[in-house]
């Protein structure tokens, strides 16, 4: 009996050890040679351009990776206290609302400099580096391209009736919810949330999910972002029965807007802070993103995939991307309507 | 939750006469601090949650909240009736009748349990949703365009049974083994026909066990984060973590919280009370019932034991080895689950020796030195059943974050929040251990000269090891399931095999969630059988000592 015990306990001992033994590695703030980013974007789709950037640099890298409203009101909560030393956000109002409680540092000028004015804030306090449209990703066994409505209102229209896919915890769409308040005006927003409601749409905990069901044809559309699909298509072959449609209508929902980064002034590793930063604006990066996660480079001189309509060729909404700071309001409005619970 | 069952019989364990007290005051000391530690983040809470906005308030006060109240509440109920409308027939037909196979059967029953709800219910839906494994199978044979949707409430409620009714099964299961023929044969004897004789005597006699695991189940339909989430049916749990996630103004997620503390005390109050009844006094000389004569019906019975043998166990090894094969064929490399199956290892590891470590002082007064001291720091050490995972690591970010920056984000909290969780279990069956051991030895010792360290050391400790070996065993499998206070609360990219499931069923990458989830399995599998080697061995001591 005695001896079944010690088999037992011998072995958690032995983990409990090496475990203990190693911590410390991780544990160490004051190790020059480290960066904690927050990551409000996926880990499938930016964790191989971040280890490239470990690799290269030496830094010892920790990513934590959540939603991007999560990780923001992670930051508000921390303040101060906050072990992260940027923020690397999915759309501009999780950067937004960090901006506005003042605790990203400025970016300097050469950093700046790298990304057209209108892909950046203008306090220069949080920096594009991918673009990325909204669009609708629809079945194409299911629906026929022409019957999809001009606009999103369309989709209030019984025929889509549980049929279409949103993700409302996403960044992204809260992103595109924000440009509907500033651009249909509140009132409008409201309404078109609750009568998509109304006509109970699935939800999804992201676009990948959501475009993995269109492909599937569990759902015939889903509202999301363009550059899911590409990598299905890459992987799955041209057969893979879904394809994008952005609604070119210059309103809020045929957005093109930005992943983003700010660099937090309570962080601790400022210098790595910067050096990241600029690592993602490097050629190197911006051609991951081009190539392989299939989203609008930022910097001048890097090729668009082929695939993708180009973005002078997209009739976007106007609005600045510093208007869609207001990501509470959008999450109020949200749950006000039943959208989140 | 499991720990319950111990914490139960802690509370039926005939009490040994009471000897000298000990010296062993000074135990107070870390056992309040347990107390007290305990204490720090849920006062946290429930300030931030009094203090919250008005708008916060408004928004609690509104009918969606009472909307979620009822749906967590209704999909409780509805699984614990299903649950125990499963596992009272399995437990009859495994024990008390001569379906063919019946050990076999008996044996295999309770494996569920080592699925996580969270595996349960990603296996399941990725079978069962209208475009899944089944549609593309029934496509292919018969044209089958799509099936209906199993989201919502009917699929978690299928999924929650599937997982849970092993705990109804095995509490009523342990009843009819121990049932005595002699009253049926009275009850026979005065005219009463088998179904009357299964309704007045064997029924009553299995209530105060059916009652306290409805009541488990009911716990852990609650807490259950994983396969509502993906399920998508909003109870509270999920509600909290939506609102923690996409909520600026944190109080409001909070303030949810503390409703769920709520509810989940009235369950516990509920419980409590059902076992304070009095219970039939259980004849010292067993003499088994001759298992009943199925006849005709024995192919029926069979067919429904290996139809919900098929359903909760080999369905979701069937999917998961499925699901392997194809992430392997993919590329998907196994490798890359050593740092995950290590850290999970690991900090199981040391969340089993802190709390067993914490449990210590409060189960060794509350056996040795009876006071209201000693009541007071071990019912205390029970707030963990009160504080779902999702609540405990709520309280832990938001102290953490404003208070103990040093300690947030650490592993160092993300054991202190298993410990919170787990205490009970660990408090209850180590007490249960001391208490049957008789102060007799330990006063031998003593009067030979021992000093009190020495006789626990000597004495103590040898005899109550198998409990706290089976109270570690427990606990190591439920925190290495544990995924809501995994996920809030792992260092910065410290990944378990619970979080790597998690993050890529929540990507719908299904093949790549198939390796940890089959990996965890195996290791809760073993825990398991390590605990049923234990308390064989337990009952085996009692027997012949």
């Amino acid at each position: 009996m005695s001896l079944r015990i010690r088999w037992f306990i011998l072995p958690i001992l032995t983990v409990f050890l090496s475990g203990c033994a190693a911590q410390p590695a991780a544990s160490q703030a004051d190790d020059p040679g480290k960066l904690v980013v927050y990551s409000g974007r996926s880990e499938s789709l930016v964790a191989p351009i971040i280890d490239q950037f470990a690799a290269a640099t030496g830094i010892q890298v920790e990513v934590r990776y959540a939603n991007t409203s999560e990780l923001a009101a992670t930051l508000l909560e921390e303040g101060e206290n906050s072990p992260a030393d940027v923020f690397y956000a999915q759309d501009p109002g999780g950067l937004g609302a960090i901006a506005a409680a003042g605790m990203f540092a400025e970016l300097p000028q050469e950093v700046t400099g790298k990304v057209a004015e209108r892909f950046r804030s203008v306090e220069s306090l949080w920096i594009g580096i991918s673009g990325r449209a909204r669009v609708v990703v629809y079945n194409t066994a299911l629906v026929d391209p022409q019957e999809l409505p001009a606009d999103l209102t369309g989709f209030t229209d019984p025929r889509w009736k549980g049929k279409v896919g949103w993700a409302p915890t996403n960044a992204s769409f809260q992103a595109m919810v924000t440009a509907m308040r500033q651009e249909w005006g509140e009132e409008k927003t409201r309404q078109w949330l609750l009568d998509m409601q109304a006509n109970q749409p699935v939800v999804f905990d992201g676009n990948m999910p959501t475009v993995t069901a269109v492909g599937a044809g569990e759902i015939e559309v889903g509202l999301v972002n363009h550059y899911y699909l590409y990598r299905f298509l890459k992987e799955e072959g041209e057969d893979f029965p879904a394809r994008n449609v952005f609604l070119n209508n210059g309103g809020p929902d045929s957005l093109v807007m930005v992943s983003g980064i700010g660099r937090l002034a309570s962080g601790k590793n400022q210098e790595n802070a910067l050096k990241f930063i600029e690592f993602l604006l490097s050629p190197v990066a911006q051609q991951y993103f081009a190539g392989q996660t299939y989203e609008y480079p930022l910097v001048e001189g890097v090729q668009t995939e082929r695939d993708l309509a180009p973005l002078s060729e997209l009739t976007a909404s106007n609005i600045s991307l510093d208007q869609l700071a207001d990501l509470e309001g959008t999450l109020n409005l949200l749950r006000d309507t039943g959208v989140l619970p | 939750m499991d720990g319950k069952l111990g914490l139960v019989i802690g509370q039926r364990a005939k009490r040994l006469p009471a000897a000298p007290p000990a010296r062993i005051n000074w135990l107070f000391l870390p056992a309040l601090l347990v107390a007290a530690g305990l204490t720090l983040p849920l006062a946290y809470l429930l300030v931030r949650g009094l203090g919250a906005s008005p708008a916060a308030w408004n928004w609690l006060l509104r009918v969606q909240t009472l909307e979620i109240i009822v749906r967590s509440l209704g999909l409780a109920l509805a699984v614990t009736l299903s649950a125990a409308a499963l596992a009272l027939p399995l437990a009859w037909l495994v024990s008390r009748t001569n379906l063919p196979g019946r050990r076999l059967w008996a044996a295999l029953l309770p494996l569920p349990l080592v699925i996580p709800s969270y595996v349960g219910a990603y296996l399941f839906v990725s079978v069962f949703s209208p475009r899944g494994l089944l549609q593309n199978t029934l496509e292919g044979w018969f044209n089958v365009e799509r099936l209906p949707s199993i989201y919502g409430f009917w699929g978690a409620l299928i999924v929650l049974m599937l997982m849970t009714y092993p705990y109804i099964y095995l509490a009523v299961r342990a009843v009819l083994l121990r049932n005595d023929r002699s009253v049926e044969e009275a009850a026979r004897s005065l005219g009463c026909s088998p179904w009357q004789t299964f309704w007045r005597v064997n029924f009553p006699r299995m209530l105060p066990a059916l009652a306290s695991a409805s009541l488990l189940v009911s716990l852990y339909v609650l807490r259950d984060f994983g396969a509502v989430s993906i399920l998508r049916y909003n109870t509270f749990t999920r509600a909290i973590y939506l609102q923690y996630q996409s909520s600026f103004d944190r109080s409001a997620a909070a303030l949810l919280a503390l409703v769920l503390v709520g509810m989940t005390v009235l369950l516990l109050v509920g419980e409590a009370r059902l076992n304070r009844q009095p219970r039939a006094a259980v004849s010292q000389s067993l003499r088994p019932a001759p298992p009943a004569q199925l006849g005709g019906w024995r192919y029926p019975a069979l067919f429904f034991v290996i139809l919900v043998l098929v359903l909760a166990l080999l369905l979701p090894a069937g999917v998961l080895l499925y699901w392997l094969g194809r992430g392997l064929a993919a590329g998907e490399q196994l490798t890359s689950l050593t740092r995950p199956l290590f850290n999970s290892l690991g900090a199981s590891a040391l969340a089993v020796a802190a709390t067993v470590l914490a449990a210590l002082p409060a189960a060794i007064l509350a056996a040795r030195k009876p006071g209201w001291l000693s009541r007071l720091v071990e019912r205390w050490s029970y707030l963990g059943f009160a504080l779902p995972g999702i609540v405990a690591a709520l309280a832990l970010v938001f102290f953490g974050a404003n208070y103990t920056p040093g300690l947030y984000q650490t592993l160092a909290m993300l054991v202190f929040a298993y410990l919170i969780l787990y205490l009970p279990q660990a408090v209850g069956s180590i007490q249960v251990s001391l208490r049957l051991v008789h102060r007799n030895l330990e006063e031998a010792a003593y009067s030979l000269g021992s000093r009190p360290l020495s006789v626990f050391q000597r004495v103590t400790l040898p005899l109550v090891a198998p409990g706290i070996a089976s109270a570690a065993a427990l606990i190591f499998l439920t925190v290495m399931k544990e995924l809501p206070a995994t996920l809030i609360l792992a260092p910065t990219g410290f990944r378990t095999l619970a979080t790597q499931i998690w993050s890529a069923v929540s990507e719908a990458y299904f093949a790549r969630a198939a390796a940890p989830a089959l990996v965890l399995i195996l290791l809760s599998s073993l825990s398991l059988a390590f605990l049923n080697s234990t308390s064989h061995n337990l009952q085996g001591n009692k027997e012949t000592g």
